[in-house]
């Protein structure tokens, strides 16, 4: 069976074509077509099977010079993990300072991925 | 007595990504004393509320978040020593690189040495777009809302409409079904998406979010708050196709309609604007019509790809350096580059012919298995490049050397088949 996806992985956007079967150890991807790097390959064979996304959040900060912390999965996760973490994300409150690259979080909701930090947010009023 | 008076190497207009890469490079290429006049209270631009990931891919060969990204340009800011002047407004800027600017301190005069022009575009409002209907509360550009939602922690609406298919709109919808909210659709008046496929794949298919082309909204509806829009299907001239209206209820409107480079300074100052791209006529040292004053970034050209930004910030910024210090040769003749068939713009304007030139352009619509091809006054073919797909969503780069460019006296660049 023939499946049309798109490659997330840069702005270049590959339209693929994958051949995918359904084996008796789920499905697997027979070739995939379109993908202008190796990585596309990847990806598409990983897309049909279970795909992963990273996201982007924030976490409120006390005592920050703003209130917010923008924050992200160091690690694809399972698109349908995404709601479930997104959760854990919202629970969170830091205090200032915060750096980044900070884990803000170890496995939420028993992901296979932290949540770290993505900006600097100095104290209010000091350095 | 007047405004105190200081004398700088080369001054950069804006702290964003433009302007860090810019200011990077020119204290790189010898100038010592560069100085980023900031208007906000922090460096970093609009990265700083792009919390997604894809940002230097081509830079630094990861995917970092917008304020990750902006980071690794301010800390080379600052380990360079570079000057730089926050809550600073640049009030105007002269024909002989004069600035006045303003800041808590009270008024104050620059004379530089050259000028970098790095302040970015803004978005095009409901009332740009003539939007008919009535004007409650609820109405948002999509940078907007990322703003509030993104650095200010408040949240917009819960029932959400997206105007447009830019991609800061559908950025948004992904970030407005993330914090809970319900989004009902984006509406595209155009056959084909504005923004890049890889984004109506994560931001819209991932949540199960719909997008519809060639409709848009017509009406908005509510007095004190928005209480829904009507949309309504266009034909191929983008006239409302009649009977094809129908009432979506919610409480906000993202618009995500076009972006325009800020370029009211750089009219002031004399600097002549290409109708094409909104932004300053420009040759291959990115400088433009005014001597010494140089351009990049989204007030130059709005891109898609901030990598792309940082690449054409360094070389303003090299070039003003130079200049700076005395070390660019006036030029009289220049090699003139025009649009063609198929292609929207093209940039730079016009060229030396004696160094390699990245030649910036934009498709006019979207095509396939076609090339992109620089041919000169005789017809003559400088480059060919063979692309699969053409998007105008997709800002192309093309290096062209200039061993390519002898004999040439102008040069058009066109799609063929």
């Amino acid at each position: 069976m023939k499946k049309e996806l798109v490659c997330v992985i840069c702005p270049n956007g590959c339209f693929l074509e994958a051949d995918v079967v359904q084996g008796e150890s789920g499905t697997e991807v027979r070739q995939v077509e379109g993908a202008l790097c190796k990585k596309g390959v990847k990806w598409a064979s990983q897309e049909l099977v279970e795909p992963l996304r990273t996201i982007a959040s924030s976490v409120l900060v006390e005592g920050g010079e703003i209130p917010l912390a923008s924050v992200r999965t160091d690690q694809a996760i399972p698109l349908e993990a995404i709601g479930r973490v997104m959760e854990e994300i919202k629970k969170i409150t830091v205090r200032a300072p915060v750096r980044i690259g900070d884990v803000i979080l170890v496995r939420p909701s028993g992901a296979a991925c932290n949540i770290i930090a993505t900006r600097n947010v100095s104290p209010k009023g000091g350095q | 007595m007047g405004p105190k008076e200081l004398k700088k190497g080369v001054v950069v207009v804006g702290g964003g990504p433009a302007g860090l890469a810019a200011a990077v490079s020119a204290k790189a290429s010898g100038c010592d004393d560069v100085v980023i006049i900031e208007r906000g209270r922090m460096l970093g631009g609009i990265l700083n509320q792009c919390i997604h990931d894809g940002f230097g891919l081509h830079r630094f060969k990861e995917a970092l978040s917008g304020p990750e990204y902006a980071q690794r340009f301010i800390d080379q800011v600052q380990d360079l020593g570079i000057e730089t002047l926050l809550n600073t407004m640049v009030l105007s800027i002269n024909d002989s690189r004069e600035i006045l600017a303003s800041s808590r301190e009270g008024l104050f005069r620059i004379r530089a040495g050259a000028v970098v022009l790095a302040m970015g575009c803004r978005e095009r409002t409901a009332g740009a777009i003539f939007l008919p209907g009535t004007r409650p509360a609820g109405v948002y550009t999509a940078g907007v809302a990322q703003n509030l939602i993104n650095l200010q922690n408040i949240m917009v609406g819960e029932e959400a409409v997206i105007m447009g298919s830019g991609d800061i709109g559908l950025i948004m919808a992904r970030r407005l079904a993330l914090e809970g909210a319900s989004v009902k659709g984006v509406y595209e008046i155009l056959p084909y998406p504005s923004g890049l496929p890889r984004n109506i794949q994560q931001c819209l298919k991932d949540f199960g979010i719909p997008l519809h082309l060639s409709t848009t909204v017509v009406e908005l509806h509510g007095r004190a708050r928005l209480k829904g829009v009507t949309v309504a299907r266009v034909d191929e001239a983008r006239r409302v196709i009649q009977g094809t209206e129908s009432f979506i209820p919610c409480d906000t409107l993202l618009l995500s309609v076009g972006l325009i480079p800020e370029n009211e300074l750089s009219r002031e100052a004399g600097v002549a604007i290409e109708p094409l791209t909104g932004g300053a006529l420009v040759d291959d040292t990115l400088m433009t019509s005014v001597e010494g004053v140089f351009s990049c970034g989204n007030v130059l050209h709005v891109h898609d790809l901030v990598d792309h930004v940082s690449e054409e910030a360094d070389m303003a910024g090299h070039f003003a350096a130079r200049f700076a210090v005395g070390e660019m040769k006036p030029r009289d003749s220049y090699i003139p580059i025009a649009p063609g068939r198929g292609v929207r713009y093209v940039l730079p304007q016009k060229i030396s012919g004696e160094m390699d030139v990245v030649i910036s352009l934009r498709v006019a619509e979207p095509m396939e298995q076609k090339a992109i091809v620089g041919r000169d006054q005789n017809g003559r073919g400088i480059f060919r490049k063979k692309q699969v797909k053409l998007h105008p969503a997709v800002m192309m780069r093309i290096k062209v050397k200039k061993e390519k460019l002898q004999g040439v006296s102008s040069m058009e660049v066109g799609v063929e088949g």
